[in-house]
């Protein structure tokens, strides 16, 4: 019966092999059925699995088959059912089946083998998310990180006719393995140390198998591969850029799923991490960094895709500081609602761009709540939600990772909060340049606005509501005692790092955390009212930004500084080994040999001169020669006995 | 008797064939004789390794104390498979290209994997140095017959280059020969002679040149791009598909067991030449502007990460190594395939020239995708295995060795989708415009190789399988 699972991730596959092979013989509604249709049996056997987990605990699966025998250590094909993996079953397969449906209709103007090649690529990519998160070991784990990195790849790229998508995603899946490799790096380590990379085996007690300076190189390592995967500093650059593909990819691959890879990955490992308080403090000020940096660049940006792929930057790093201070439940409540409302944004996005013929820049937008009422009501509650309002769901997901950095560090909390009020703001001039004041584009695009179909609507309306009442799974202590039913539920997962953080006296003053709670809250709908009053009457300038401005405007003039510092010179010493190493050093080093070889053989020729005074000459010399060596034939036969 | 059929069939058939004029004759018995060896490949495999089907041993040369012995284990069983599995396929996808003196050039493909075949079967060092030369000079006639236009200089140096190498290896076969106590040239012999530090360290080095020319080791490859650019492009399958393994499979043979000594000593400085070799052949493929020349040196990174992994000593590097030289074999010449395919259509191997071809020929797009996958060792593509259990034995050998070698998976990353990006994406340009779809046969033959690539990367137990023993009995020397 547990090996129901081993199902999950198959009808993706199988979605993926008959929309791939038959993409030109299959109808645009066969294919979009098949596409969702998998998704959705897959998400009904996962929530089949999530009671069962829910009422037994984890579910013991045997292994599928032995991948990798090596002799010193033994990779199986094995999956495993627990909490962690069960609860991202469920948001991979939920929020991507109304994905896929809401893509039936969102990719309805292509050509029906792209359609079909569409959902094909987005049926793979769920199913190596599957197989990131349901490995019992990191190399299945690795299998799925690596698949899911191409998927994103393939469908960045989605529009290959044009240069710069093609680029953005070269540079999404190069920057990806750049993490990889840290990634690869910390398996080596762990095989090298346990003979295996079963996470059964690595984390029942690594502190007898792993010095501290291990757990440290090794807890580096695999968060080097998170920074590429989930776009934190220094490997961010790509997730911006990846805005290339088509809207709904932005959102289930960009936002929901893939980018929280490296959460999922840090979360599973958590007790290494605990381990290693060094690292878990570089984890936390990376993810801080992130946080505030990103939020940042987002206020100037005015590309409505561009605000929200920052935002979601921003809200990975919370999830960063959820890990670094130990709050690994907070940080994967955090991935589940921000799945939910960043979801929602992107599609009420997709939404908008859709009715706008394309157009995603907001200083043509305006106005639209009047023409796409369901749209607009559902960004909204997202926008309250990933603003972190009470009741919505950010409010307590965002609550349970600063509350946690507040008994770590006050510095964390205040700079996180910080960056809390920075996300209200960005978040509601995107929502009052897109949807109050006057519409401010072509009569043509007014003339077309419309509020989209149902197949994007509907999902809208689920992942709005979830925005808005998902956060009742995590209620925090402090309001009702025993409340909490994800820490509950997720607490086998954590139970290593809960017995070894118990020793700490966890317990702040609870009255002082309301206090600090709804002070938060307060500024945070303040500064909501201000950035409405403000954008609701936002008019369109010519002025170039200046100053800090403009600095934001161009993202901090990051990618400027990698081109210069990285990718030119690497560019120039390659050129440089292909034109002057290779061809006059080393071939010219080769080809310099050839022609001593025939320069002194032309030379030789010349003692073949004829002359019988010559060759009289050379016969004196040579026996003289022969005579030396037949008098002195022992020492020379020492010597040669010598050298051999 | 399997060993003599596997050698014998491409051998007598291959001669035949010089006398065959017409062009769909040669091709068809060519064809047929490869298929036939395959199948006599395939038979090899389900004998069990102590089979007395697999060895041969009879008289040679007994004044010399040379024998006629050839024996099978998992090793050359594997290589075996893999030489005898290339012809067909490089004859299957070249089906359309035409060659003057169709039977000569058929005639020496074959005389080609006699040799290969030789190489990997024979237990005899001076049988060995027979076929080793027996598989170069029909190479060097191909390439200076039927090259592209500069093709007498570049293969009088892929020649001069090659030959230096097998002078030396020969110097150094004849030297332990004259150390074996029983005056043999058995391979046993070879391995039972007890050498001291100094002479290995000296002998080594003939062997070992010879291996790294034709493997090739940084810094004796630039007689690669060359050749693999001006040879015909058959040819250049047969070249980096299997004979560069007949480098990397002398190592493991011949060097490992008789100068292990020297192998210590030397292991550190030959990891590094092919880490930086992998490096520097990574940074150059990213800057080439043509199909066949990247190719060429993303092999050249890809075959220095199997000789670091040799030296590593380590067991799982050499399984990996195992597992990689059949799985490159099949990956490179699916990317030779395509790049044929482009050469023959359009004329041209120029990235500058090409774009937009996904749009004109979708098929060989999605093949040449899935090839370029392997070539990054994407996992559940044949190469990742390979790969992962080589970096994981350079990792065993040195943290430091496996982080700078890993950075070439990075640069890997860069230089095959910049090929993939350039030839297939974008828009059209003027030599891609009316271009068409890949042919049947290509496409075919491709659609095989990619049918292995996913299933040995789904899948790669049954070659680490096969190969155990012989990983087993290098590292027991």
């Amino acid at each position: 019966m547990n090996e129901l699972v081993y199902l999950v991730p198959l009808f993706p596959l199988l979605g993926f092999l008959i929309n791939g092979l038959c993409r030109k013989q299959l109808s645009k509604s066969l294919t979009g059925i098949i596409g969702s249709g998998s998704i959705l049996v897959s998400f009904v056997i996962s929530t089949i699995l999530f009671w069962q987990v829910k009422s037994n605990g984890a579910l013991p699966v045997d292994p599928l088959f032995t991948f990798i025998d090596a002799g010193s250590f033994k990779i199986d094909f094995a999956f495993q059912v627990d909490q962690l993996s069960c609860l991202f079953l469920l948001i991979i397969t939920g929020v991507g089946f109304l994905i896929h449906v809401y893509s039936t209709s969102y990719m309805h103007d292509e050509e029906a083998p792209h359609f079909a090649r569409y959902f094909s690529y987005l049926n793979l990519f769920v199913f190596s998310m599957l197989l990131l998160v349901l490995g019992a070991n990191f190399v299945i784990m690795f299998i799925g990180w690596e698949g899911v990195g191409l998927c994103s790849y393939l469908l960045i790229g989605f529009w290959f006719k044009n240069d710069n998508y093609n680029y953005a995603a070269k540079k999404a899946f190069v920057m990806n393995r750049i993490g990889d490799l840290g990634f690869l790096l910390a398996i080596f380590w762990i095989i090298e140390k346990f003979h295996s990379a079963d996470y059964a085996i690595v984390f029942a007690n690594p502190q007898g198998t792993l010095s501290p300076a291990d757990i440290t190189g090794i807890t580096l390592l695999l968060f080097v591969g998170a920074t590429g995967k989930s776009a934190q500093i220094p490997l961010y650059t790509w997730l911006p850029d990846a805005m290339a593909g088509p809207t709904p990819v932005s959102a289930l691959i960009h936002a929901a799923t893939m980018v929280t890879a490296g959460i999922y990955m840090i979360a599973r490992s958590n007790i290494l991490y605990t381990l290693a308080p060094s690292v878990q403090a570089v984890v936390a000020v990376i993810g801080l960094a992130t946080a505030v940096f990103a939020a940042t660049i987002a206020l100037k940006q005015n590309d409505i895709k561009k605000v929200l792929a920052y935002s979601t930057v921003s809200q990975l790093g919370y999830m960063f500081l959820g890990l670094g201070v130990g709050a690994y439940t907070g940080a994967v409540f955090h991935v589940m609602t921000h799945a939910f409302f960043k979801a929602c944004l992107f599609l009420g996005a997709g939404s908008v761009i859709h009715a706008m013929g394309g157009e995603q820049d907001m200083r043509n937008m305006g106005g639209l709540k009047k023409y796409m009422p369901v749209t607009q009501i559902t960004f909204l509650l997202s926008c309250f939600a990933i603003a972190g309002v009470p009741p919505f769901s950010g409010f307590f997901s965002k609550d349970a990772i600063l509350s946690a950095a507040m008994q770590s560090n006050m510095l964390y909390y205040v700079i996180g909060v910080l960056g809390a009020l920075l996300t209200a703001f960005y978040m509601f001039r995107l929502y009052g340049m897109t949807f109050l004041g006057s519409f401010r584009g072509t009569h043509d695009q007014e003339h077309h606005l419309h509020e989209s179909p149902k197949a994007i609507t509907i999902p809208l309306v689920v992942l709005a509501a979830l925005a808005t009442v998902g956060g009742l799974l995590g209620i925090p202590e402090v309001f009702v005692k025993d409340s909490n039913w994800l820490e509950k539920f997720l607490a086998p997962v954590f139970a290593g790092s809960t017995a070894l953080t118990q020793a700490k006296p966890a317990e702040g003053n609870s009255s002082m955390e309301l206090v600090y709670m709804f002070v938060v809250a307060a500024i945070i709908v303040a500064v909501i009212a201000f950035a409405w009053s403000k954008y609701k009457k936002y008019e369109k300038t010519t002025e170039p930004e200046t100053g800090l401005g403009k600095v934001l405007a161009n993202k901090w003039y990051v990618d400027e500084i990698y081109d210069a510092i990285v990718v030119r010179p690497l560019n120039a010493l390659a050129g440089f080994l292909k034109n002057v190493v290779e061809k006059s050093g080393i071939d010219g080093f080769v080809n310099g040999v050839g022609r001593f070889v025939q320069y002194s053989s032309r030379q030789l020729r010349l003692l073949q001169s004829g002359l019988a005074g010559n060759y009289i000459l050379y016969m004196v010399l040579s026996i003289v020669v022969l005579f030396v060596i037949f008098w002195n034939q022992t020492q020379i036969v020492q010597f040669l006995e010598n050298i051999f | 008797m399997i060993p003599i059929l596997l050698i014998a069939i491409p051998l007598v058939t291959g001669f035949a064939a010089f006398f065959i004029n017409t062009d769909k004759g040669a091709k068809i018995w060519s064809l047929l004789a490869s298929i036939i060896t395959l199948a006599i490949a395939v038979a090899a495999l389900c004998e069990a390794n102590t089979s007395s089907q697999l060895s041969v041993n009879a008289e040679w040369l007994p004044a010399l104390g040379a024998k006629l012995s050839l024996s099978m284990d998992g090793m050359a069983k594997m290589l075996c498979l893999l030489t005898a599995v290339s012809l067909p396929l490089v004859f299957g996808a070249t089906y359309k290209n035409t060659y003057n003196k169709p039977g000569n050039f058929y005639g020496l493909m074959l005389l080609m994997q006699a040799g290969l075949l030789g190489v990997f079967l024979a237990t005899d060092a001076l049988l060995f140095y027979f076929f080793w030369e027996l598989a170069l000079i029909p190479a060097y006639f191909l390439c200076s017959t039927w090259g592209g236009e500069k093709r007498i200089q570049v293969t009088f140096k892929f020649f001069i280059y090659t030959f230096v190498g097998s002078l030396l290896l020969l110097i150094g076969i004849l030297y332990i020969y004259f150390k074996t106590p029983d005056s043999s040239f058995s391979i046993q012999s070879f391995y039972n002679t007890k050498l001291t530090d100094g002479q290995q360290f000296f002998v080594f080095w003939l062997f070992f040149l010879a291996f790294a020319i034709k493997m090739p080791i940084f810094p004796f490859h630039t007689w690669q791009p060359d050749t693999y650019e001006q040879a015909p492009t058959a040819v250049t399958m047969m070249l980096s598909g299997v004979m560069v393994k007949m480098g990397i499979y002398g190592v493991i043979r011949w060097i490992l067991p008789v100068f292990p000594a020297a192998v210590v000593k030397f292991d550190q400085l030959i990891i590094v030449l092919s880490v930086i070799g992998m490096l520097y052949a990574s940074l150059i493929a990213i800057r080439q502007d043509d199909v066949k020349r990247l190719i060429a040196y993303s092999s050249i990174a890809h075959i220095g990460l199997m000789c670091a992994a040799i030296f590593s000593s380590q067991q799982v590097g050499m399984e990996g190594v195992m597992i990689q030289m059949f799985n490159h074999g099949i990956n490179v010449i699916g990317l030779w395939i395509v790049a044929d395919a482009i050469e023959q259509q359009l004329g041209t191997r120029k990235f500058s020239e090409l774009g937009g071809l996904a749009q004109r020929a979708p098929g060989l797009a999605i093949l040449l995708v899935v090839m370029i996958l392997a070539n990054i060792a994407l996992p559940l593509t044949n190469a990742f295995t390979g790969e992962f259990l080589m970096f994981n034995g350079l990792f065993n050998y040195s943290i430091w060795m496996a982080f700078i070698a890993g950075i070439s998976i990075i640069l890997a990353a860069v230089y095959s989708l910049n090929m993939v990006q350039k030839i297939f994406y974008g828009r059209t340009m003027p030599a891609t415009e009316y271009a068409n779809d890949a042919n049947g046969n290509i496409q075919f033959v491709l659609a095989l190789l990619a049918v292995a690539i996913l299933v040995l990367g789904v899948y790669p137990q049954p070659v680490i399988n096969l190969t155990h023993d012989s990983v087993q009995a290098v590292l027991a020397k």
